[in-house]
């Protein structure tokens, strides 16, 4: 069994976040840089446990993006699989960044791609769906749990006020969250093991992007808080029902 | 044309649904074009009264094997009817089922998309679209250049208008056979509950609350506003709530109305998935608590002593008893 993940490389969750150029960029200085949670708390991991059920199977990280990404695909291969491919091209556009994937995953012919459910920073949770239809392969997203019998796969999945169980026979393309894996850190042999693992470095194909971003806003700042005293809730009631409007 | 998916669960329609009708009509007067929707699987609403939405037609795949979202097949289905009737922009909901169904349809048609958008496209100057980033703290213009263009939009960002004269024409679409690879084997709706992303009212609690024993606070202010419940992490975690009430970064991201955060701290991973609610209010014991930061109303004070005076002021205000 072949496994490939996405890995993704996002500001961490405590950035404060900035805009620089007019407007026009994301503002990095400060910024640590982290993998996007869901990469590696739920897809990455799951994908590793798999493996330790099945130590014959291969699994590989890929991420698209520059050199600077590489500390991040480190970190990744700290945590668990065999090898990781870089795909050498700027990621702004979904479209591009899963025709790239794409590419790499039609050549390995894996059998299961893992990604998380949306990456922190565009929440666009696009990646997953875009890559399983330029391979036109099933897609299963949002997945809470995902279970391997032999070629068919077990996995749950968030739906509008529930969750759904459903089945399919591998090859299939699985977006991952909360439930599918617990988060695990890396320990020292992990972080020395993953200094010699191979990092292959692949040139992108040729793709136009299909979107780009124009500018950035801030939500505008809350005006400040109105406090109401503790023991007058029914003040508090009357600014929601009259001034709020919101009961 | 504007091609409106409309998302539907055992037969009817959904919020979501109908808040991609009411924002394509709108983008579709913009553009002035007619606006068409799409509606896959059985149905047991009168889908001519959907002209109410401001559209003249609605395509029906009505085939049973379309009642299970298998995103393979929605995606052929609906690029296969955009392809038919020349759809130029395509409308999702940005929910479960538009997630994983737009993404497809743009790598169909090589049509960029914009998913999480929160306004009408902007189309003085080219084809941008507002979207919202880094999960709530910014929100980003996004440029579409190509030809066709597929837009998913948060839920909860568009009030639903239905106030157009006239019906709709019904005109069933007979897709291409195709054939599903996912089986679903159960389903299991929370029930008795509003589903939290659909609600317009959310109180959250935090680890202030100290237990789940202490949770029945929380539950009967929700019930009197007819609310969902939502928690922080650390709640989710150590299993005082189920996951799917967590809120945040890295749990759901919601924009009620109104959204009460009770003995929660207000940390910015938690901020980032409930600062697009319009009313915020926050009740917590430490006055420096960083929410009061992003709240509009707010009280210091115990919770255990402010909720159960607050449920019962409002149900003074709405006549129950
Ligand atoms: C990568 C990452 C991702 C994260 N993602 C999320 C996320 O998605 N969602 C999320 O919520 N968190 C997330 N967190 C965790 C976040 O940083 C905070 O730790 C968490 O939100 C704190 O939860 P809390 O406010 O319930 O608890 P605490 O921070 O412990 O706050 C409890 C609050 O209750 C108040 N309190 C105590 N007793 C009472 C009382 N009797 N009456 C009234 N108030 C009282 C206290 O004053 C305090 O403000 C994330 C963290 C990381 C590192």
């Amino acid at each position: 069994m072949k496994i490939l993940v996405c890995i993704s490389k996002t500001p961490d969750t405590t950035s404060r976040i900035a805009f620089k150029d007019n407007n026009t960029g994301f503002d990095d200085a400060g910024v640590q840089w982290i993998i996007n949670p869901y990469d590696e708390w739920y897809a990455l991991v799951r994908a590793i446990e798999l493996k330790e059920k099945d130590p014959t199977a291969v699994l590989h990280l890929i991420t698209v993006g520059g050199a600077d990404t590489e500390p991040i695909i480190r970190k990744a291969l700290a945590l668990g699989g065999d090898e990781a491919i870089r795909v050498n091209s700027s990621a702004d556009d979904s479209f591009n960044i899963s025709s790239q994937i794409a590419t790499i995953a039609r050549s390995g012919a894996y059998d299961l791609i893992f990604t998380g459910k949306e990456t922190i920073d565009y929440n666009a949770s696009s990646v997953g769906g875009m890559v399983a239809e330029l391979l036109d392969m099933p897609f299963v997203s949002l997945a809470t749990k995902f279970d391997l019998v032999g070629n068919t796969a077990t996995i749950s999945r968030e739906i509008e006020g529930g969750e759904e169980v459903c089945e399919v026979s591998l090859p299939v393309v699985v977006s991952c969250q909360k439930g599918v894996a617990e988060q695990r850190i890396p320990n020292m042999r992990g972080i020395m093991a993953s200094r010699t693992k191979p990092l292959k470095v692949v040139e992108p194909i040729a793709v136009d992007n299909l979107t780009a971003v124009v500018s950035y806003e801030l939500p505008p700042a809350k005006s400040g808080v109105k406090l109401i005293d503790a023991d007058n809730v029914a003040e508090l009631v009357r600014l929601l029902n009259e001034e709020a409007k919101a009961i | 044309m504007v091609l409106i998916y409309v998302d539907q669960a055992d037969g009817h329609i959904k919020k979501s649904g109908l808040e991609a009708l009411t924002y394509g009509a709108a983008l579709a007067i913009q553009m002035g074009v007619p606006a068409e929707a799409i509606l896959l699987g059985t149905t047991t609403e009168n889908l001519a009264l959907l002209g109410s939405y401001g559209i003249s037609k609605v395509h029906h795949a009505g085939s049973e094997s379309l009642n299970t979202m298998d995103a393979q097949v929605y995606a052929k289905v609906i690029s296969e009817a955009a392809t038919k009737t020349g759809a130029t922009v395509i409308i999702f909901s940005h929910n479960p089922t538009g997630k994983a169904v737009s993404s497809r349809v743009s790598a169909a048609l090589k049509a960029g998309l914009v998913a999480g958008a929160v306004a009408l496209p902007d189309t003085s100057n080219g084809f941008s679209v507002k979207k919202s980033v880094f999960s709530g703290k910014a929100f980003a213009h996004i440029a579409i250049q190509s030809g066709v263009k597929v837009i998913s939009i948060n839920p909860n960002s568009f009030y639903i208008k239905a106030d157009a004269a006239g019906t709709a024409t019904v005109e069933t679409f007979v897709p291409t056979a195709q054939n599903a690879k996912i089986t679903v084997t159960a389903v299991n709706k929370v029930t008795g509950e509003v589903p939290l992303t659909e609600a317009e009212i959310v109180v959250s609690g935090g680890r202030g609350l100290k237990g789940p024993e202490n949770w029945g606070i929380v539950e009967d202010l929700a019930k009197v506003l007819h609310a969902a419940t939502a928690c922080s992490r650390p709640v989710a975690d150590a299993h005082w709530r189920p996951h799917h009430e967590h809120v945040g970064q890295t749990g759901f991201q919601v924009a009620p109305n109104l959204y009460f955060a009770i003995g929660i701290s207000g940390a910015i991973q938690h901020l980032a998935g409930v600062n697009r609610s319009k009313t915020i209010v926050v009740i917590n014991k430490d006055a420096e608590a960083p929410f009061f930061k992003a709240a509009d109303y707010g009280i210091v004070g115990d919770a255990f002593e402010v909720v159960p005076k607050l449920t019962a002021a409002i149900k003074q205000l709405k006549g129950i008893n």
